[in-house]
């Protein structure tokens, strides 16, 4: 087996650990700067509110919640293929979480005030559901991850496990409510966004763990078993043709009302998210992942489906962008029928570019949820050691 | 369109401490306004503004009232921003970014043309101090308040700068503090990264004043009173001309109403 060394494995580890560390120090360190300056050096604005930082949290948090799919499919509904997968899943979930929670509150205007959001709950708010949602979301990833690795708890792993799958499903309602609560924006406002947001948290949750774990695997000299690549990318290819059937329907009820045909117009077809949209989201993000996973000399090659998995993690980002920073840039209808214009960008078009420590606030988001991955899966073995044991037994 | 304000409950001191309020507040206007240029807009406005009682200090707002604004967009000058000019220098909004889209905002002038008929029309525009605001229902600690008397607030001390209330505000009349401030007005506390709006310059509506802005017009488009008084000159305008709530298909029963438009 062509594993690394015990002693340049660890060497490599800490090399990852501190690569993690130091991205993550530097987006502490451009949210203290940010916290510091004030807003004033982000790209954010007035019209704007909404930024990179928002991209990249939701990203984390809506892939949190989806990328338990692998736990719930062993413990919920009984398929064993998954059930190794279900510890790594879930500490994933945990770290995911993590760093999006970390770019959202440290992108407050006083995130020295966080604890207030604890001490002050209003219950008509869904960022206040947010706050009781996401707490409970880790403890019952925890207690879920405590009845799979300690052999005691085992009775209760079905229960835990129903819990958590419940639980997620809430979440990222939750998380796409934030959006479909909005009563006035022409991009969201739909309760669509609910249930899309849960399809969009399986898809791109499910593709964050398929590159992790062929990571692992390719870390251990170990190749994904065939089956497991073939099961896992058809859910993924079926995710993915999920979210482009919602992305249609949202679309498509869009452009059928009146009031909404002119915001259609731009964010498909003229603005710099039309391209996003069409070449990022569509494109790389949908078509060709859904063409590498059906395409059967690509599909049954496990390089090829990582690929396709990275294409729709890169196509998530650009939908967000779409979907958050666009949705902000088309301006607000507030006279119907009139051409309105202001000191105030009313009625004009707004154009955003993040600056540098919205960017790096940003990775060190992307930064925590990968130390906390690296440093769980070195400490507490997270892997699927069952099905290393059978393939190192079967000679693979 | 005219939309009549839900009958409210009234409390029965209402005459009596309205009747008690004109005095008071005819004695702090004289002792606020000892420019000759503030008598004057108050003389032109005086038709049009109840005389409000003073809170007294440690009493709550009362929810027998209503505070509200009708603007008459017909009334307003092009290219005057003399009600933006009073609003921010009543309330200390004096930054001045590089990038004017990060500028706080408490009220604005927007310029309409009908796209029907091309006919133009300005008016000014700021929180709309709803019955229902969706800025209230978003915010996650319950910073944006509603006051008693319909005034919507944001608690400087509790906001965490989250901006959900700018993404549900229909209005655009929020803006968050994008840098550090100093020479504050000691009566109108802001913040570095807090959301603020307008405040219908409670701070004056409290000593039995007008706001800054409607005292500052010198075409008289801006009236200020009690929505729930019947006797108030609001309410009578509103009885007595159509009157409309920008977006009244949101159904948020906004406290400032816009005639001509």
């Amino acid at each position: 087996m062509a594993t690394l060394n015990p002693r340049h494995e660890e060497g490599f580890f800490y090399l990852l650990a501190a690569i993690g560390g130091l991205v993550s120090a530097v987006g502490v360190g451009a949210a203290l700067y940010m916290e510091h300056s004030g807003h004033v050096v982000t790209g954010m604005n007035n019209q704007i509110v909404w930024g990179l930082p928002h991209v990249f949290a939701i990203f984390l948090i809506v892939a949190a919640s989806g990328v338990l799919n692998v736990a719930s499919m062993g413990s919920v509904f009984g398929r064993t293929l998954y059930k190794p997968r279900a510890p790594l899943s879930g500490l994933l979930a945990l770290a995911m979480i993590s760093g999006g929670l970390a770019v959202i509150m440290l992108d407050l205007g006083r995130a020295d005030r966080i604890i207030v959001a604890a001490t002050h709950f209003n219950p008509t708010s869904v960022f206040g559901w947010n706050v009781i949602l996401y707490p409970v979301f880790y403890g019952v990833v925890a207690v879920y991850l405590w009845t799979m690795m300690e052999r005691r708890m085992y009775p209760w792993m079905k229960v835990a496990g129903f819990a958590t799958f419940i639980w997620r499903i809430v979440l990222t309602t939750g998380t796409g409510s934030i959006f479909a609560f909005l009563v006035a924006r022409q991009a969201y406002g739909t309760a669509l966004l609910a249930p899309m947001f849960i399809i969009m948290s399986f898809c791109w949750g499910l593709a964050v763990f398929l590159v992790v774990q062929s990571t692992m695997y390719a870390w251990n000299g170990l190749t994904l078993p065939p089956l497991v690549l073939q099961r896992m990318k058809n859910l993924l290819a079926t995710f993915v043709a999920a979210v482009l059937y919602f992305t249609i329907v949202l679309h498509l009820a869009n452009a059928y009302f009146a009031k909404n045909v002119a915001f259609e117009y731009f964010i498909l077809f003229d603005s710099e998210f039309a391209a996003m949209f069409w070449l990022g989201q569509i494109l790389v993000g949908t078509l060709l992942p859904l063409a590498l996973l059906f395409y059967p000399p690509t599909a049954a090659r496990a390089l090829w489906v990582n690929i396709a998995a990275l294409l729709v993690v890169v196509g998530a980002y650009f939908h967000l962008y779409v979907f958050i920073i666009g949705g902000q840039a088309f301006p607000l209808d507030i006279f119907p029928g009139y051409d309105v214009k202001s000191s105030f960008m009313d009625g004009a078009v707004d154009h955003y570019s993040a600056s540098l420590p919205e960017l790096l606030l940003s990775l060190g988001g992307l930064g925590i949820a990968f130390t906390m991955t690296t440093i769980g899966v070195r400490i507490l073995r997270f892997l699927p050691q069952d099905d290393f044991a059978h393939m190192e037994a079967a000679g693979d | 369109m005219s939309q009549q304000e839900p009958t409210q409950s009234r409390n029965p001191r209402r005459a009596f401490i309205a009747a008690a309020g004109a005095g008071v507040a005819g004695l702090g206007f004289t002792a606020i306004a000892p420019g000759l240029h503030l008598m004057a807009v108050g003389e032109a406005n005086a038709a049009n503004q109840d005389t409000n009682a003073a809170r007294k200090a440690g009493s709550a707002a009362s929810p027998a009232v209503r505070w509200g604004l009708l603007i008459d967009a017909n009334k307003c000058a092009p290219g005057c921003t003399k009600c933006i000019d009073a609003c921010h220098t009543e309330n200390g909004v004096s930054e001045k970014l590089p990038d004017p889209r990060q500028n706080s905002q408490w009220i604005r002038k927007i310029e309409l043309v009908d796209r029907r008929n091309g006919r133009k029309t300005e008016l000014p525009m700021m929180c709309q101090h709803c019955a229902n605001p969706p800025c209230v229902d978003v915010c996650p600690t319950g910073a944006s308040m509603k006051r008693a008397d319909g005034i919507v607030l944001v608690d400087r001390h509790t906001c965490i700068g989250c901006r959900y209330c700018m993404m549900a505000c229909p209005y655009k009349a929020r803006s968050l503090v994008h840098v550090p401030l100093t020479e504050q007005n000691p009566e109108v506390p802001r913040g570095q990264g807090c959301v603020e709006s307008c405040t219908l310059c409670v701070h004056r509506v409290d000593k039995g004043q007008t706001p800054a802005c409607v005292e500052s017009c010198p075409e008289g488009a801006m009236v200020f009173g009690d929505l729930n008084d019947p006797s108030s000159a609001i309410a009578k305008r509103i009885a007595s001309v159509p009157t409309t709530q920008v977006r009244s298909d949101l159904r948020l029963n906004q406290a400032v109403r816009y005639q001509g438009i």
